[in-house]
């Protein structure tokens, strides 16, 4: 560790504050753990609970790149790993077939010609093992639970290794190996070999005093009394059985919206007009008509104190 | 003995690690070695001069699931505070249930003697178990059953095929070149490009979920079924299962185990309301909670093996199955009682879902589970 080392799980909790992350004692304790273990850190959790917010703040913290590889269906080699620039490569054979020089140097000649470096294109993975620069990168490989199985084994080969060989060239092995972060909101299963690689932590919704606190370190222009009367309103929102409960993301949305109407104080009005930051499904937005607004704002307010 | 957690800051490290581990494997928690010195470098990090640090040391490194957390919870409040109250409530998915054995599960001897049965009734398939194919599962003796388990495991279930969005090789023309493959090959004619390769869009299995009923009144055929369902998670890719009654249970890692008996017999411990009452409504509820809006239903072929009877609130049914409805592919219930003569979907939860269901199919036999994997495939 070179150049973030905390020497506890409180210096990673108020190292992220700064920033405006208000990490739970256990999510602090994980990232501590994982910086000083290298070993990658799996954070599972519904949506919208901040999971790549972790990445993102810790590249700032540790003033370094962040590299995202943002997983999905059919997400490959070619756009994981490297995959060649054909483009170039075939301008490049024209060209030395055009001036003669292609029947001179012959297939093997050609072939060795295009396979060099700078014809590869670095995809994410490749970036992160192969970037020189004095400080490791932030590697955040997001929502895996959307690639298919097969990324993960091979995913499992280069956390373990951090290295990456390219046929036609040789081998790229980290320096110091990358901080990486992998992110899951557990619409299937991922791997026990892969997290266990990994040091894992759930994500839960904030509590509703950490709630109120990321808000008013998110929105600085909403007061306090405000903030609260939000995270009530959201924490109710949250037994609904919505279709997609709001997450902390929704929260900090919801309170810029009110913020922007000029709203001082929840009320049924301001709510209604505000309802699309907050539940994102036309269903969702029924439901909550249906259970009551009024009631709603009226509990958000008692509990708000 | 239970001390506190300052004493224990004189002690060897290593003793306290290995204790608290084998606590939890004793409560059925699933420690592998590597997690287990993870933990050891964890606490060599964090000290153990405080609760929260072994506690959170603990948790990211030996816990990979957020099931396992009560079981966590409640190994760590023995070990390092020696509080042994109230076991039941906080491990509720551990507790061990005893199975009435009635389908030949019983000691070693039974098991291995069982499968050696199933070898040879493989050979008289054309004689009894021409039989077997048509019988109601409900009128099977347990033998009939065991030679019923065999012929289950060779029931592919192949599932709906969708676009992947991994293209592969073509040996036909089509919209996506190959540059790869291309490049390779015009190397060959001095680059010149002569031989242009192709890539097309390849083919992938949708997700299975089964929803299985095992309340009461699926008894004579739940036990049967979910050897189905056993075979079809070690079958295929992509398959989830889950056990409804009155409460939620997953139970695919159980049956992932490739040793029938075995995965069988951890799922049933698993389960903790066989054969009790019905609230199909409420766990289609926590189901879609906790998994089907998150994905795991979502563009999913779902099976609901019951025979919906439901003591709940048939409104709850209606909206719950609504809500599936919107996420998945596709519903097939499956009624192990469709095939009685004269059967007409009365029981209120069956009523309240039947609208909302894309095939009803019997369940009630091989033949028709087959027809099952049939319709599947379609």
């Amino acid at each position: 560790m070179s150049f973030i080392a905390p020497n506890n799980p409180s210096d990673v909790n108020q190292g992220l504050a700064k920033l405006g992350y208000l990490a739970s004692e256990g999510l602090s304790s994980s990232i501590f753990l994982s910086l000083s273990l290298q070993r990658p850190l799996f954070l599972e959790g519904d949506p919208g609970v901040g999971k790549t917010e972790v990445a993102k703040t810790l590249a700032k913290w540790a003033d370094t790149d962040l590299i995202r590889l943002q997983c999905y269906e059919g997400l490959d080699a070619s756009q994981a790993l490297y995959e060649w620039d054909y483009t170039k490569q075939l301008l490049h054979l024209r060209a030395a077939e055009a001036t003669g020089r292609a029947s001179k140097v012959g297939e093997q000649g050609l072939e060795e010609e295009i396979y060099q470096e700078r014809f590869l294109v670095k995809r994410p993975l490749l970036q992160a093992i192969s970037q020189f620069s004095q400080n490791p990168p932030v590697l955040l490989i997001d929502e895996i639970d959307r690639a298919d199985d097969e990324f993960e084994a091979f995913l499992l080969e280069i956390l373990s290794e951090f290295s990456i060989t390219i046929p036609e060239i040789g081998t790229f092995t980290a320096e110091v190996p990358p901080i990486v972060i992998i992110t899951s909101n557990r619409t299937r299963d991922v791997h026990d070999a892969l997290k266990r690689r990994c040091l894992y932590h759930w994500v839960e919704h904030p509590e509703f005093d950490r709630e109120v606190a990321i808000i008013r370190a998110r929105v600085p222009e909403v007061t306090e009394a405000f903030a609260k009367q939000v995270a009530a309103a959201v924490e109710q929102v949250r037994t609904l059985d919505l279709y997609k409960p709001p997450g902390i993301a929704e929260s900090i949305d919801w309170a810029v919206a009110l913020g922007r109407l000029g709203s001082m104080s929840l009320n049924e009005e301001t709510v209604l007009s505000t309802l699309g930051a907050l539940v994102k499904y036309r269903e969702d937005q029924n439901r909550l008509q249906e259970h009551g607004i009024t009631d709603l704002v009226e509990k958000a307010l008692a509990r708000a104190g | 003995m239970p001390v506190s957690v300052n004493e224990k800051a004189a002690e060897v490290p290593e003793r306290l690690t290995v204790g608290f581990i084998s606590l939890l494997r004793s409560l059925g928690l699933q420690v592998p070695i590597g997690s287990a010195i993870v933990f050891q470098q964890a606490l060599g990090k964090v000290g153990i001069g405080k609760r929260e640090s072994v506690y959170w040391a603990g948790r990211s490194t030996l816990i990979t699931d957020p099931e396992d957390l009560p079981v966590y919870e409640y190994g760590f409040r023995v070990f390092w505070e020696g509080i042994t109250d109230a076991l039941e409530e906080r491990i509720p998915s551990y507790q061990r249930v005893a199975l009435v054995t009635d389908d030949g599960i019983g000691t070693e001897e039974e098991l291995s003697e069982a499968s050696n049965e199933g070898r040879d009734v493989i050979n008289l398939r054309y004689s009894p178990s021409e039989v077997l194919w048509e019988k109601d599962f409900g009128l099977y003796t347990s033998e009939e059953l065991n030679e019923a388990y065999e012929l289950m495991k060779r029931m592919t279930l192949l599932g709906g095929i969708r676009q992947s969005r991994r293209k592969i090789s073509s040996k036909k023309k089509s919209q996506y070149p190959d540059l790869r493959r291309t490049i390779k090959s015009s190397l060959r004619t001095d680059g010149e490009p002569i031989r242009q390769r192709f890539l097309e869009v390849g083919e992938r299995q949708r997700r299975v979920v089964f929803l299985l009923d095992v309340s009461g009144s699926m008894e004579a055929y739940s036990r049967a079924l979910l050897r189905f369902v056993q075979a079809a998670v070690v079958g295929r890719r992509q398959v989830e299962a889950f056990t409804l009654g009155t409460r939620l249970t997953r139970i695919t890692r159980e049956l992932s185990s490739r040793n029938l008996d075995q995965a069988v017999s951890a799922s049933s411990n698993a389960v903790q309301d066989w054969s009790g009452g019905t609230q199909l409504g409420e766990t289609l509820r926590s189901f879609n909670i906790e998994w089907g809006q998150r994905g795991v239903a979502r563009g999913a072929t779902v099976i609901i093996l019951s025979d919906g009877w439901d003591r709940g609130d048939a409104s709850v049914m209606s909206e719950q199955m609504h809500r599936l409805k919107k996420v998945s592919y596709k519903i097939i219930w499956v009624n192990p009682l469709k095939a009685s003569p004269g059967y007409e979907p009365l029981a209120q939860g069956m009523a309240a879902a039947l609208p909302y269901i894309d095939q009803f199919v019997e369940g009630h036999s091989l033949n028709s589970l087959e027809d099952l994997a049939y319709v599947l495939s379609e």
